[in-house]
């Protein structure tokens, strides 16, 4: 059994005439220790569906109106609140973009950490599994350490700080939604480094959600790119990054600068990403895409496995 | 050569946390000091308002209604006290020249209770049976209004601090609420805060003292005015707190908190309200005021604290009389200190707002 599964997930902001579809009929499935990545552009509804994961999308506005999450076996969109706060950090953790913002400012970071010890494992909730969690996330001095304050720290050691909460209570995925988007490139590097070991060290899933399809190829098994809503292309990651198949993974491919590739403009998308609400009929990509025919207006093509383990929304892939 | 100086000697200046910078721009603010500082001696004072008062608050002495203020004086290296005596009408009275006797500290004289504990009857000052100390005068009854003020303190100001906690920790909770909530919540609660607003506080306080019982004893009397006041002054802090949450409940922590399987409740308590602290603290100080005047208001009506219990509010019933304030200004004393207490409180709270605001 996986340890994820998202089955045709759809959901709605708002309901009735004014609903728009944020995600529409997205399906994603991680294994245990597997690590994925989703990327895509802003506002193409990969957040929404990372923070479904634990129902964390507030309802209203959000609506559930189609498909299942099977978290372990169990629907989170049919549970009960008490479970559903129970593997919110028992099963599935958040690290959040901006660290900053995630800390609660007016808090010291142990006291932080010990929140969601007290949450999950009571009987551990002491400033010395704090220590060894702060060491866990590579902080120098953490004895001193927790009594900072958040403000007192750098972002990348509020970032290690918020891993570190995550990991508290040993979840068996890691949601980390751009957890390096807001720290410069060095400390980039690290926390994906960081994230990296520790997933060998504790054996978790990873779910990481990124725009920047240059730290997929270091991290993720598997990839899923989506679009407006839906995922077009799902493939190992080597695989994909060697051989895109859907029109709008090679153009993102194109837009990411290169070391060894001369001193040439980069590639842009032409045209704008659809607004939700707003999205082309047929395929939605194929206002911006190279290779469009006229019935890609017409009818939206299916998800399909072209090759083991290869999905393409795309009948023009080859 | 300092270029490659050890790195440990380059140790930066740890930061300041919120609060060192707090109080050390609150330090910078001389006003705010010292209405702290008074604020300091008068909780003292009523703290421990039996031992300075000379007299109980219901000691009577017909001999000298309406007695002017008897200080002591300097007599060589002693203070004594002078004696008066009644005479050439009502309520006048003339100084005995040559009549004096030493002025004690430390006496044995009416019973208390320290703290309403402890029993005691050690004063820090008094005079003589035919020398007393009214420093403050009497009123009609001959009760030392030095005595009374002091009494009385220990009400007023104490209806201030236990108002503002209960008034505030439900406003805070109930506008944290309603702001995290939002939706119909949100609408049904703030028009309620808005429909208590709206009534006159005036009306509203006489209507609500009319709902309890006459005849209540001093505790209870004492329990309702704080009901009273505070159940007119939630709805602004409700108010207040209601949009700081609205917009506080956005921040990513909050998410992150929901992420961990906090509840809804502990969010509002431990995530969002201690966000909202520098703001309340500010406005607690500054609303005090509003329930020391509340009691007043109520007891110079005649349905707060009633006779022979002192606050500054009863004691100024006295002073309603035209006739009285002309020939014995000293009855005007509670006023007195009522302004200098709120003046205390705001000057001190305009102290706590500067000094909080990091913006300016």
């Amino acid at each position: 059994m996986n340890l994820l599964e998202i089955k045709n997930l759809k959901m709605d902001f708002g309901t009735g005439a004014d609903a728009l579809r944020a995600v529409d009929g997205v399906s994603l499935t991680i294994g245990a220790s597997e690590t994925v990545c989703l990327v895509g552009e802003s506002g193409c509804g990969k957040t929404v569906t990372a923070l479904s994961i634990a129902r964390l999308v507030p309802t209203p506005p959000a609506n559930y109106v189609g498909g299942e999450i099977l978290l372990n076996g169990r629907d989170v969109l049919k549970m009960p609140n008490g479970e559903l706060r129970s593997i919110r950090g028992g099963v599935v953790s958040y690290v959040f973009q901006d660290p900053g913002a995630s800390l609660n400012p007016v808090f010291r970071i142990g006291n932080q950490i010990k929140e969601s010890l007290k949450l999950h494992k009571p009987g551990k909730a002491t400033n010395e599994e704090v220590i060894r969690l702060l060491k866990l996330v590579g902080i120098s001095a953490p004895e001193s350490r927790i009594k900072n304050y958040p403000f007192e720290m750098s972002g990348g050691m509020q970032q290690r700080v918020m891993i570190a909460m995550a990991l508290a209570s040993e979840p068996r995925l890691l949601v980390a939604d751009e957890p390096t988007t807001a720290l410069d490139v060095t400390i980039q590097a690290q926390i994906l480094e960081l994230l990296h070991g520790l997933k060998q060290r504790l054996g978790m899933a990873i779910l990481l959600i990124t725009h920047n399809l240059g730290i997929v190829g270091d991290m993720a098994d598997r990839v899923a790119v989506m679009y407006a809503g839906q995922i077009v292309e799902s493939a190992p990651a080597k695989e994909l990054l060697r051989h895109p198949l859907h029109p709008y993974t090679k153009a993102l491919m194109n837009a990411v600068p290169k070391l060894a590739g001369g001193a040439d403009r980069l590639s842009a998308i032409p045209g704008n990403v659809p607004r939700i609400g707003n999205f082309p009929p047929g395929c939605r990509f194929a206002p911006r895409c190279p290779i469009a025919k006229p019935e890609c207006s017409e009818k939206i093509p299916e998800l399909v496995e072209v090759k083991a383990g290869r999905w393409v929304r795309c009948p023009f892939w080859k | 050569m300092n270029q490659t100086a050890p790195i440990q000697n380059q140790t930066a200046e740890q930061p300041l946390s919120p609060w060192q910078l707090f109080r050390r721009r609150l330090r910078q603010r001389r006003i705010a000091m010292a209405g702290g500082a008074i604020l300091i001696v008068l909780y003292l004072v009523a703290l421990f308002a039996g031992f300075v008062a000379p007299y109980s608050y219901d000691r009577l002495d017909t001999n000298y209604s309406f007695h002017p203020p008897i200080w002591p004086r300097l007599q060589g290296f002693h203070l004594v006290v002078p004696r008066y005596e009644q005479g050439g009408g009502v309520f006048t009275y003339h100084i005995v020249e040559n009549d004096v006797k030493p002025m004690h500290f430390l006496v044995h004289g009416d019973k208390y209770k320290l703290f309403g504990l402890i029993p005691a009857s050690i004063h820090l000052f008094g005079g003589d049976d035919n020398h007393p100390i009214y420093l403050f005068g009497t009123d009609q009854f001959g009760r030392d209004v030095f005595s009374r003020l002091l009494y009385g303190s220990q009400i007023s100001l104490s209806i201030g601090i236990i108002g503002i906690l209960l008034s505030f920790t439900f406003g805070m909770i109930i506008g944290g609420i309603s702001g995290y909530f939002s939706g119909a919540t949100d609408t049904v609660i703030m028009r309620l805060c808005e429909l208590i607003m709206s009534i006159p506080a005036l009306y509203l306080i006489i209507s609500l003292r009319a709902a309890f019982p006459p005849g209540m004893s001093s505790a209870q009397i004492y329990a309702m005015i704080i009901i009273i006041l505070s159940f007119i002054g939630w709805a602004s802090m409700a108010r207040v707190i209601r949009g700081m949450t609205l917009s506080l409940r956005e921040q990513q922590f909050v998410l992150a908190a929901r992420s961990l399987g906090q509840t809804h409740l502990k969010v509002i308590v431990r995530h969002i309200l201690p966000n909202t602290f520098s703001y309340v603290i500010v406005a607690a100080t500054l609303s005090v005021p509003y329930y020391i005047l509340g009691e007043v208001v109520l007891s110079f009506l005649g349905v707060g604290i009633q006779e022979p219990s002192a606050s500054w509010g009863n004691m100024l019933t006295a002073a309603q009389n035209t006739e009285y304030l002309r020939n014995y200004p000293w009855l005007l004393a509670p006023g007195a200190a009522i302004f200098i207490t709120v003046l205390a409180f705001n000057f001190l709270g305009d102290g706590l707002r500067d000094a909080a605001d990091t913006k300016a």
